[in-house]
């Protein structure tokens, strides 16, 4: 829509501004660690963060949320739909692609409302990765490396000022009214090529492979042993799927109170890693090994959500190669797969199946 | 006249229930319990034969439950079959007639009984299976005229295990129907066929370039069934099953029954063999 610039100096209050309207949301250093935090005073914000434990998304789906308060014996049921006008700074460009995923999966079918409310009154600010977050990251080779069409306002660090593309209303809102920003001049332009020119080679690709080969590798791969030898050292605890930007399952719980009949019901991040979460009553589990169950994992961020979403399930962001104890990462299991395919092994296991 | 579907939909959450009452329970086996649920008033069920409802237990939780009845026999009121098995399906045990529950839905793709006109139907049920398959077949008979052969192939453990004993008193009798029932394991009072579900096969006779199969049955029994029809020669489009798979939501969030790119609770649970068939996961 269009392209602003505001010096570094005024951020600070651009903050404070925000913050009289807003709950603003944004990357704070933690124990060495950068966690997205409701910011108390605009001294607090790191926008130049490498990674954050947990993405922004838990402001759209909370960790536990209530669906609804419940008097069991009235059967008066209250729906619980919780928004707060909210801004959230400094969101990696993955991130972005992450929310895009999210925002497909909730406005499919069914409409969750829930979702829907946190999101229709969130404004996202990204900002544009210059140089790799962390050796795990490998948005270049998925294609994330940059803000997808739908943002709001975003971000471009040129070292005393921030260019600021408005993408939306809802990111112009954020500016109205907010004085020290100016047009770009001429200079400013050239500043913000350069600032992109120079980003692309800081990037490597770490996939072998092209990412729109990555469904085709996949669905070589189902019967690949490289399943089992993941199920072998897989410790089964989920970390990898609670900190990933576009997992979203959940479970689902009824809480009551000491009476017995009041009370919520309330939906909590779940994980497929978790051995219970395809059992059917009975007994029988329709993902019975950890085998199984990563080869799931890679299957959805890989191939399914792009059969079923259009988008492509993985982000590249590496938070859950950060977060496996025993290095079970998404570049070396793609590329492990690749080197098989080449080759010729998934063929062969796929034939003695 | 609205139905329960709109009402769930008009709800500011997708995931809040509408108040309902248990009007009759009766006991089926020794785990499995007939409620009849009535609907508020002015509100039908509209429901196809195959789809299933989300009914809560407030305070205890919500599970995923087959409808019964057939469409015709679901104005106002509808039957659903329930095997206690945990919290939940134990909960709704312990309620008697005049008890509330909670509904969502119906949810899920049901089958596609118009592509089943003119055809000879094959029902498969294997143990609880005969719950959702009750609706279909009971639809059938409502409109008997409109099919070909109808013919009920029922298998259960033991005898005890043995659901809607009424009905089925009645399906043997009728000449309209070709019933044919086995358990795997007999009693002392047992005089019937004993074996699995496949062994009834030879007992029938198919012509399967008009038959339609639909097979509702636990899991392990879909691979032999399968088998056993494939080799009759029915073609892959006209096998019908029913999948179980864990459902929190019933509204494609949750991911439990994810198989594949697929959400059961959405594009299912009613699938055929060709449509499935190249899921590795699915059987
Ligand atoms: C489409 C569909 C139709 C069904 N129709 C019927 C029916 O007509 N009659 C009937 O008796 N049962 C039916 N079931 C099974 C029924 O949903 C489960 O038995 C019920 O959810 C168990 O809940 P619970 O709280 O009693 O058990 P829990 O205490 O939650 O657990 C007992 C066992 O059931 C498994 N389980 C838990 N939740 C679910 C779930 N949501 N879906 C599947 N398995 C689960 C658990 O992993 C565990 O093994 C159907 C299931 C599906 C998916
Ligand atoms: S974090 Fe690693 S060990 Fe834990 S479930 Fe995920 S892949 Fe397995
Ligand atoms: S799978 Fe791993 S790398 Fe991919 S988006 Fe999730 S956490 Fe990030
Ligand atoms: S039951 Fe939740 S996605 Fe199907």
């Amino acid at each position: 829509m269009s392209f602003k610039i505001m010096p570094k100096a005024a951020l600070p209050d651009w903050v404070t501004w925000l913050k009289n309207r807003y709950r603003v949301v944004g990357p704070t250093a933690r124990q060495g660690q950068y966690v997205f935090a409701e910011i108390a005073s605009p001294d607090e914000l790191v926008l130049d963060y490498p990674t954050s434990v947990l993405p922004p998304k838990k402001y759209l789906l909370p960790q536990r949320e209530t669906l609804f308060t419940f008097d069991a014996q009235s059967m008066q049921m209250k729906a619980n739909i919780e928004w707060e006008p909210t801004v959230i700074l400094g969101v990696h460009t993955c991130d972005m692609h992450a929310i895009r995923l999210l925002d497909k999966v909730h406005a499919t079918g069914y409409t969750d409302q829930h979702y829907q409310a946190h999101r229709q009154h969130t404004t996202l600010v990204s900002i544009e990765c210059l140089s790799p977050c962390m050796e795990h990251s490998f948005c270049k080779s998925m294609g994330t490396l940059t803000v997808p069409e739908d943002y709001d306002l975003h971000l471009t660090d040129l070292g005393d000022s921030y260019g600021v593309d408005v993408g939306s209303e809802k990111g112009e809102a954020l500016l109205q009214g907010f004085t020290a920003i100016w047009d770009p001049t001429s200079e400013d332009y050239q500043r913000i090529n350069k600032v992109m020119a120079e980003k692309w080679p800081r990037f490597s690709y770490r996939l072998n492979f092209d990412v729109t080969e990555l469904p085709d590798l996949l669905a070589l791969s189902n019967n690949s042993s490289l399943w089992n030898e993941l199920g072998d050292i897989c410790l089964g605890c989920g970390q990898c799927t609670k900190v990933c930007p576009t997992c979203y399952c959940f479970d689902v719980r009824d809480e009551v109170d000491l009476s017995l009949t009041k009370g919520e019901r309330t939906r909590t991040w779940d994980s497929c890693q978790i051995d219970r979460f395809a059992t059917v009553a009975g007994g029988h589990n329709f993902r019975s090994t950890r085998a199984l169950r990563n080869r799931h994992r890679f299957m959805r961020k890989g191939k399914y959500h792009l059969e079923a979403y259009g988008l492509i399930g993985c982000v590249g962001c590496g938070r859950c190669a950060a977060a496996c104890l025993v290095h079970i990462t998404p570049v070396d299991t793609f590329n492990e797969l690749y080197r098989r395919h080449k080759k010729g092994e998934l063929l062969e296991e796929a034939k003695q199946a | 006249m609205t139905t329960l579907l709109k009402e769930t939909l008009k709800h500011s959450s997708i995931y809040l229930p509408t108040p309902a009452r248990i009007t009759a329970v009766k006991d089926l086996t020794a785990l499995e319990k007939l409620f009849t649920i009535e609907l508020p008033s002015g509100f039908s069920l509209n429901h196809r034969p195959g789809q299933f409802v989300q009914i809560s237990v407030l305070g205890v939780g919500e599970a995923p439950i087959s409808i019964s009845s057939s469409p015709s026999r679901s104005n106002g009121s509808f039957e659903v079959c329930v095997r206690r098995v945990g919290s939940v399906t134990n909960a709704m045990h312990a309620l008697k007639p005049g008890a509330m529950l909670g509904l969502r839905g119906p949810f899920g793709r049901g089958f596609p009984v118009e592509r089943f006109r003119g055809k000879d139907i094959l029902f498969v049920p294997g143990g609880l299976g005969l719950a959702p398959l009750r609706s279909l077949i009971n639809e059938v008979l409502d409109e008997r005229g409109k099919y070909g052969r109808v013919i009920i192939l029922y298998g259960t453990r033991t005898p005890a295990d043995i659901l809607f004993r009424d009905e089925i008193a009645q399906w043997q009798q009728r000449t309209d129907i070709e019933f044919h029932m086995t358990v795997d394991r007999p009693d002392e009072s047992w005089t019937g066929n004993v074996g699995v579900i496949t062994t009834l096969f030879p007992k029938i006779q198919i012509h399967p370039r008009n038959m339609v199969a639909v097979v509702v049955g636990p899991p392990v029994m879909y691979r032999f069934v399968l088998m056993e029809l494939l080799g009759k020669g029915i073609a892959e489009g006209n096998i019908w099953f029913s999948f179980e798979r864990h459902m929190k939501c019933g509204v494609g969030k949750c991911g439990h029954c994810q198989m594949h790119h697929i959400y059961t609770c959405q594009d299912g649970p009613s699938f055929s063999y060709a449509e499935i068939k190249h899921l590795e996961e699915a059987l």
